[in-house]
């Protein structure tokens, strides 16, 4: 059959079984926009900016599990979709990424729209093609599937010439299978480390788990249990774990790290055997690097080899697929008899009887935990919820106790405020059946507002809480602590009426400014099944995440609140962000 | 320690970039880096001199691994290797000091390639050290240009 270069790239994308594509037409792609428009088996996502299509793909991907795909065009496009690329990067996302770009007879003529897309993503893609010739366009689409979904996943862009989705050629279907010479992600257990793991595992009197975004990549959720169950061994969460494992499970200590539990830290501080699954010792985890688990053997399965010693040094080393490797442990400490870890647990448990997500309340004044608290009341646990980036964002981590995988979706590597909000759309689009929640403050939620409008187009109904303290809230955090009060541009004079504004994108507001009102404004926003709802909540302006591990402190020297109320930090510290 | 990392990438546009782009992106130190293809038209060989601590290098070697055009990464330096590094050396001659100079390119094996009215361009072959040996012994006043190719080497085994 002879297909022109669009037509192939939409045939490759239906055999990939896509069936949403999040983007925006331009010049260089409106070949391909005819090719779709033609194909009655792909959603197109309309969204307003292309930073949203990439997020909402990566919300998409994060929720389904499946490979998020996004359309821009040349140029601005482009450049528009390179934080929604790096976001997704940073938090090992499957995506492909498609690109249009200048015709190949005019590339490098600095031609009307034209950037270096291949050189402009090259830092913040798992890996990139520009495609320039129509014979080699379905063997890189199923390269780039491929390398997007398999190890460990990331986004993967293709650029492909205008002159490449005009050309005609026979076409004979798309690849089946690819093999690449340089590209082997699936790597086998190796059963000499999985022996060294069991020994150090068989003596350990102060093991801890600590699972991180591996553990919901990997889909681990199972086996991470039946591991803890056959052990006892306690197990802690990063931010980008929270979900494989039930956080309402008596073994789990909650999240670690700058503003984890006092248990999980201490626990982590105190331990002989740290088994980190899919996880990668990343600085909001380890603090202080020479303080970081000091008596610790670690034990370190991941997929990916330079995850392993990249900050950290370890002594056990498993590489692969977090499944693979924890289900060799089990089989293989099956007849072993473990240390007797009581004394452990009564260690742990007196650290939790600290209670260190315990938070004043003041008679007035809406504390920004209670909403969350109120938020899970009212969803029963069982929403998905996506964040934007700041304090809201960790107290959203901290009060909603997840207990299923890929239900908590947030920008944990790259921190992109107005991830948040696109994201809930493709969430909602990858299960709708699912009740979506968007946290956010009022900083993040105006970086990606434009998305309300394709929300309503495409009738993708999220409730949007609003943590509105009036101020960049984490910026004010840090200007507290580190900066003696002098909180230099984190005040927003202005800000808009968001109930109007969501009304005139044709959606409900509600603004919540009584602590009485808030669970009649949360429970009327739920009840609105088919409608997105703006909950615009006033909150205490002065509240601060809690506990805090302040930067260049360890684990052990964690600020808990009321208790310390003023943090701070050494010389060193104040390098760190 | 200096280390000397050998690659083979598949030969395609962009492959150099994604190499030159990890080292400056990750801050990791290249001394010298040589690319050219090999008797396999899809492969290209390229031979890096990094220095680091033994940490730094097995990230380097990791990273590099990691990129979706490497196919092959050898840390040369901890096997049996042969090194190899050419320098091309204009220099200014005049009776005075030519037979000084003579008996320097004699003594590192070098090959006058080129002669004008006052000046010779001299190639000197072998390991790094010996081409800094080579530049050290002329007197750096004689020295008009430089241009090193930068080392290159294989493992000495059949197989690696
Ligand atoms: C304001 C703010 C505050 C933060 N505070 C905290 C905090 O207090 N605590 C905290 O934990 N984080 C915090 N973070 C998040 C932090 O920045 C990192 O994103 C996070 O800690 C990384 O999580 P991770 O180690 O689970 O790694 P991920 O980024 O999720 O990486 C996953 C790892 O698993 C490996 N992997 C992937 N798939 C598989 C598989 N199938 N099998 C085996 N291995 C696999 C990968 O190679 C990688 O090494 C904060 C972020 C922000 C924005
Ligand atoms: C795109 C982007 N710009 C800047 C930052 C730095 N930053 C981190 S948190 C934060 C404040 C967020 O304010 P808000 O959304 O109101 O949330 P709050 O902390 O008040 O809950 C800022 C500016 C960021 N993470 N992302
Ligand atoms: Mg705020």
């Amino acid at each position: 059959m002879k297909l022109n270069g669009a037509q192939i790239l939409v045939n490759c994308l239906q055999n990939e079984g896509v069936e949403h594509i999040f983007g925006y037409p331009g010049g260089a792609v409106l070949h391909i926009y005819d090719a779709l428009d033609a194909c009655d088996n792909i959603a197109h996502i309309l969204v307003r900016h292309e930073q949203g299509a990439v997020h909402g793909a990566d919300g998409y991907a994060r929720v389904s599990g499946k490979c998020g795909v996004a359309l821009v065009t040349s140029g601005p496009g482009l450049t528009n979709a390179v934080t929604g690329i790096a976001t997704a990067h940073m938090d090992s996302i499957p995506m492909v990424v498609i690109s249009g770009q200048v015709s190949s007879a005019v590339i490098g003529n600095d031609a009307f729209q034209e950037v270096d897309a291949v050189g402009i993503t090259r830092s913040c893609v798992k890996h990139n093609f520009l495609v320039k010739d129509i014979n080699d366009l379905a063997n890189v689409v199923k390269k780039a599937f491929h390398i997007a979904t398999t190890g460990r996943p990331g986004p993967v862009l293709i650029d492909i010439t205008k002159d490449t989705t005009i050309a005609e050629i026979e076409f004979d279907g798309y690849p089946k299978s690819i093999n690449m010479r340089s590209y082997q992600p699936e790597i086998k257990v190796d059963a000499g480390q999985i022996d060294k793991a069991v020994a150090l595992i068989m003596q350990a009197k102060k093991p801890i788990v600590y699972s991180g975004g591996g553990s919901v990549i990997g889909n681990a959720s199972e086996v991470l249990r039946s591991f803890t169950r056959n052990t006892n061994f306690p197990i802690t969460q990063t931010l980008m774990g929270l979900g494989a494992y039930p956080a309402t499970d008596a073994q789990s200590l909650g999240m670690l790290g700058m503003h984890g539990t006092y248990e999980a830290n201490m626990a982590m501080h105190d331990s002989d055997c740290v088994i980190a699954v899919g996880a990668r010792f990343d600085d909001r985890i380890t603090g202080n690097l020479d303080k970081f688990c000091p008596y610790a053997k670690i034990i370190h399965i991941d997929i990916d080899p330079s995850s392993v010693g990249k900050t950290v040094a370890i002594d056990v080393a498993i590489i692969g697929q977090v499944n693979d490797a924890l289900n060799a442990l089990i089989q293989a400490l099956k007849d072993k008899k473990l240390a007797n870890i009581d004394a452990w647990w009564k260690q742990i448990e007196e650290w939790r009887s600290v209670d260190s997500m315990a938070y004043q309340t003041k008679s007035g004044v809406i504390k920004p935990q209670s909403v969350i608290e109120a938020l899970y009341e009212v969803t029963q646990g069982e929403a998905i919820v996506t964040s934007d980036v700041g304090q809201h964002q960790m107290w959203a981590a901290q009060y909603y106790p997840f207990d299923k995988p890929r239900r908590w979706i947030n920008s944990g590597g790259l921190g992109t405020m107005g991830f948040g909000l696109p994201a809930a759309m493709g969430a909602k689009l990858a299960d709708p059946k699912a009740d979506v929640a968007c946290v956010t403050g009022e900083g993040s939620i105006q970086m990606m507002l434009q998305e309300l409008s394709t929300m309503l187009q495409y009738n993708t109904p999220v409730k949007i809480i609003n943590l509105n303290n009036g101020y960049l809230g984490m910026v004010r955090q840090w200007q507290e602590f580190f900066y003696e009060k002098r909180y230099a541009m984190s005040y927003m004079d202005a800000l808009p009426d968001f109930v109007k504004l969501a009304e005139s994108y044709g959606h409900i507001g509600i603004k919540v400014e009584k602590e009485q009102d808030l669970k009649p404004a949360l429970i009327e926003a739920f009840k609105q099944k088919d409608r997105t709802v703006f909950v615009d909540i006033l909150t205490d302006p002065s509240e601060n995440v809690f506990p805090m591990i302040p930067s260049g402190a360890g684990h052990h020297e964690m600020l808990l609140a009321g208790r310390d109320e003023m943090a701070s930090t050494n010389d060193e510290g104040l390098h760190l962000v | 320690m200096r280390h000397i990392i050998s690659l083979q990438l598949e030969n395609e546009s962009g492959a150099l970039s994604r190499v030159a782009g990890l080292f400056s992106a990750r801050g990791f130190n290249i001394e010298s880096l040589t690319v050219a293809p090999t008797n396999d038209e899809t492969l290209s060989r390229m031979t890096i001199v990094s220095i680091g601590d033994d940490n730094i290098i097995e990230q380097i070697v990791k990273q590099l691994d990691k990129l979706i055009d490497v196919v092959t990464v050898t840390n040369l330096t901890a096997t049996e290797h042969i090194e190899r590094e050419l320098v091309l050396v204009k220099i200014d001659v005049d009776p005075s000091s030519q037979a000084e100079i003579d008996k320097h390119i004699d003594e590192y094996g070098g090959k006058i390639v080129d002669v004008s009215e006052d000046t010779y361009t001299v190639e000197v072959a072998g390991k790094s050290q010996r081409v800094n040996d080579f530049l050290e012994a002329i007197d750096a006043l004689k020295i008009l240009e430089v241009s090193r190719t930068g080392v290159t080497g294989v493992c000495q085994k059949r197989e690696y």
